[in-house]
């Protein structure tokens, strides 16, 4: 009886304990220090197909890098669910790497933090000065008036790709321009097992970008001048409506899509399941499911009316890669060694045309590798019709917040229960009051 | 030796008194010590690994935790009870999420913990018999117990998948006992989909534990009741279930705090954003701290939960120890 109670004890202890969570203190040395100068730690994200394909990919960059400066670079792939977490337990301990890689949007957010070495004009000018990096790139790299936190790595962009032979099949000539033309083509295609267009709708990051860009096509910012939410403006509300509806009351979306989250839709464009995807950069993986280039055509994301253009015609984000340094690295002059290599002319036409992407130096753009049909709709959409997101501190909370939002809108869309203006506004207004206040 | 042989100075004070010699005292301190002594590094450690992290958890609880605060939380303004507030308050959204996610994990954690133990131990009982394939059956049973979690609970989000998932696949396609494929993983029948998982992984435990506490009650006991006539029911009733008790009172203790606590299930199943029909409040905390960076927030909620489950957990103690010394008497 005693060892029972005991046993018990012990088994409460422990459980309870653990019910706490909570993370260490950190330390905060302000700026880095050389003082294990041959050595860099470097956290990729996973930008290739699989992150042993990202490992073949960089690893002989690196090995170049290391003949160069003598710098011995690991190599660390992290794959994206995790990478922000990682980025945060790395900030909180002082224990992170010398150099990493941040998604673009979350530059405002990482930023606020201090963990970042701000790329002022002094750190600039070690790397080529500012001048070299296309201008909306470095739109988002960190909020405006104050010095990046990043600098551009790799740009993206939204397209529409479709699926030639679905197109064929369905008596379609031409990829849609507008939503409206979007729909009615989609009704043409979705049916017999078919849909018109993929979605990720339990994949919060992926419906905020769609939510973002159907916003500022309805002249909706979702943050007002001074940084604060501004979910619930009408221009927002119709733009998460659009997009929701587009399953619900459209049908051009499939129900089941409301689950995806692991880039599903990719599979079902390459198996014919669906005709048309909005995707940054989707050529590698259509590859790697058995689709070749020539299957699949690319055009700019659908506007309201009119073409891709200034203001109510952006069709994409700027999407992309930053390449960051922790301020407190212990090899900054290594690090900066390093951002310099990344985006220099000849490793940026590499690694981008690896990748798929499009560089952010504007001295690498020249290659005739980024002027393929798919990679000119990216770039012109980058030049003339994306915007970035909000770049405000509370950027990352928006993702989450508005995303999830989304995420339950589609659930309500695929269980065949109506999603209404008034339904929209309620979700959005909760989501706005999970904002921090300040 | 002269000092070790003198008395020591309370005991002078007291005429007549008649303690052991100070050297065998000292043997006898020595002897009392030293367990203490070598549990001293793991009562050490544990006060780093446990106690450290739940006092920082509770300080942070009281500050006003951002992302602008996270690379030096020291430096925090302090908040006072605004985290603590903000997370009562059930007329706004915060709060009202949190009392939400609070009673799904409440029916979750009763029904999830209830079929666990009533699966262990009538598999348990069963298994107390010998048969053919008794050896291999109680294997098999073990199975969802010795996978590691991750892999096991993606395995059941693949079939739960609306489209490609065998669940629909079985249920629709092959018995035809819905309409059209249903969904498990986004609206109402995520919390099926969440228990399903957790009593898969859960009762082998209750099995195991129950099973071993099955071979301390003596076979003459069941002889002897079915000599004086009591069948099989009786027998469960009157001689199982009242031996097994201190058993059961540590199974269904510990399956509550895991089940209370799953983290790994939900996280696994639906991803960093859970459904609202199954925001287990593990996960909604992690939710409420690191996906919104309002680190003070998810403290003071964990703190809140942890005080929650110190009631309960007391009171519980208190009601099974005192019902167990009116049995022994």
């Amino acid at each position: 009886m005693r060892r029972t109670r005991a046993a018990a004890a012990s088994a409460v202890t422990v459980s309870l304990l653990a019910a706490v969570t909570a993370c260490g203190g950190g330390s905060s040395t302000e700026g880095g220090s050389n003082d294990s100068p041959k050595t860099l730690t470097y956290w990729a994200s996973n930008q290739g197909p699989s992150i042993e394909a990202d490992k073949k990919i960089l690893t002989p960059e690196l090995k170049k890098f290391e003949k160069d400066t003598g710098i011995k670079v690991k190599l660390e792939v992290i794959p994206w669910s995790d990478l922000l977490n990682r980025i945060l337990a790395a900030t909180t301990s002082g224990q992170g790497p010398d150099v990493l890689n941040i998604g673009n949007t979350w530059s405002a957010s990482l930023q606020a933090t201090g963990a970042l070495l701000p790329w002022d004009a002094k750190n600039f000018g070690k790397i080529g000065g500012k001048d070299r990096f296309v201008e909306s790139a470095l739109g988002s790299a960190g909020a405006s008036g104050s010095d990046p936190a990043a600098v551009p790595l790799y740009s993206m962009a939204y397209a529409l790709y479709y699926n030639k032979k679905m197109f064929a099949d369905a008596g379609i000539s031409a990829p849609p321009a507008t939503w409206d033309e979007l729909v009615a083509d989609g009704k043409k295609i979705s049916k017999d097992g078919k849909w018109a267009l993929a979605a990720e709708g339990s994949n919060p990051s992926e419906n905020i970008h769609h939510v973002f860009v159907l916003g500022k096509q309805h002249g909706a910012d979702f943050f007002d001048a001074d940084g604060k939410p501004d979910f619930t403006s009408d221009g927002a509300v119709a733009a998460v409506k659009q997009y929701v509806d587009l399953m619900g009351k459209d049908k051009v979306i499939a129900p089941g899509n409301a689950e995806y989250a692991q880039n599903q839709s990719l599979q079902d464009f390459a198996k014919d399941k669906t005709a048309m995807v909005m995707w940054q950069t989707a050529a590698t993986t259509l590859k790697a499911h058995g689709m070749s280039d020539d299957e699949w055509g690319v055009a700019p994301v659908p506007v309201q009316s009119g073409s891709p253009g200034a203001d109510t015609a952006v069709n994409s984000m700027v999407a992309g890669i930053n390449l960051a340094v922790f301020k407190n690295t212990d090899n900054i002059d290594g690090a900066v060694k390093f951002v310099n290599f990344m985006t220099s002319a000849d490793e940026q036409t590499i690694l981008n045309k690896t990748y798929g992407s499009i560089p952010p130096v504007k001295a690498a753009q020249q290659d005739p590798a980024f002027n393929t049909p798919a990679l000119k709709v990216i770039r012109d959409t980058l030049a003339k019709s994306a915007a970035p997101l909000p770049q405000v501190p509370n950027e990352s909370q928006f993702e989450t917040a508005v995303g999830t939002a989304v995420k339950e809108l589609f659930a309500e869309a695929a269980a065949g229960r109506p999603v209404t203006t008034a339904t929209v506004k309620e979700k959005l207004s909760e989501a706005q009051q999970q904002m921090p206040k300040k | 030796m002269t000092v070790t042989a003198q008395p020591a100075v309370g005991e002078e004070a007291l005429p007549g008194a008649t303690g052991p010699t100070p050297r065998r005292r000292t043997g006898r301190v020595r002897r009392i010590a030293l367990p203490y002594l070598l549990l001293l590094p793991a009562l050490l450690l544990e006060l780093l690994v446990h106690l450290v992290p739940m006092v920082i958890g509770i300080v942070m609880s009281f500050k006003e935790l951002t992302q602008f605060y996270i690379r030096d939380w020291g430096a925090a303004p302090w908040a006072g009870f605004d985290n603590y507030s903000l997370s009562v308050d059930f007329d706004a959204p915060v709060g009202e999420a949190l009392l939400h996610s609070f009673f799904v994990t409440c029916a979750f954690t009763v029904l999830s913990v209830g079929l666990c133990w009533l699966l262990g131990t009538t598999a348990a009982v069963y298994m107390q018999e010998t048969f053919r394939g008794r050896g291999f059956l109680r294997a098999i049973f073990l199975i969802p117990y010795a996978l590691p979690v991750y892999a096991a609970v993606i395995t059941w989000a693949f079939m739960f998948q609306r489209d490609n998932g065998l669940v629909n696949h079985v249920l629709h396609d092959q018995l035809g006992l819905t309409d059209s494929p249903s969904f498990w993983l986004i609206g109402d029948n995520s919390f099926v989909a969440l228990l399903v998982v957790s009593v898969w992984k859960g009762w082998p435990f209750a099995f195991l534990i129950v099973m071993a506490g099955l071979q301390n009650i003596p076979k003459e006991l069941y002889e002897a009741a079915a000599i004086d006539g009591a069948g099989m029911v009786q027998q469960i009733r009157r001689i199982t279930l009242p031996s097994l008790r201190p058993v059961n009172q540590v199974l269904v203790l510990v399956l509550f705090l895991w089940t209370f606590n799953d983290f790994n299930t939900p996280y696994v199943l639906f991803g960093k954003a859970a459904p609202e029909a199954a925001d287990l409040i593990s996960i909604h905390i992690y939710q409420s701290s690191f996906v919104t960076w309002n680190f003070g927030t998810g403290s003071a909620m964990s703190v809140l939960l942890l005080l929650f489950l110190l009631v309960v957990t007391g009171v519980y103690l208190a009601l099974t120890s005192r019902g167990r010394r009116a049995a022994d008497v």
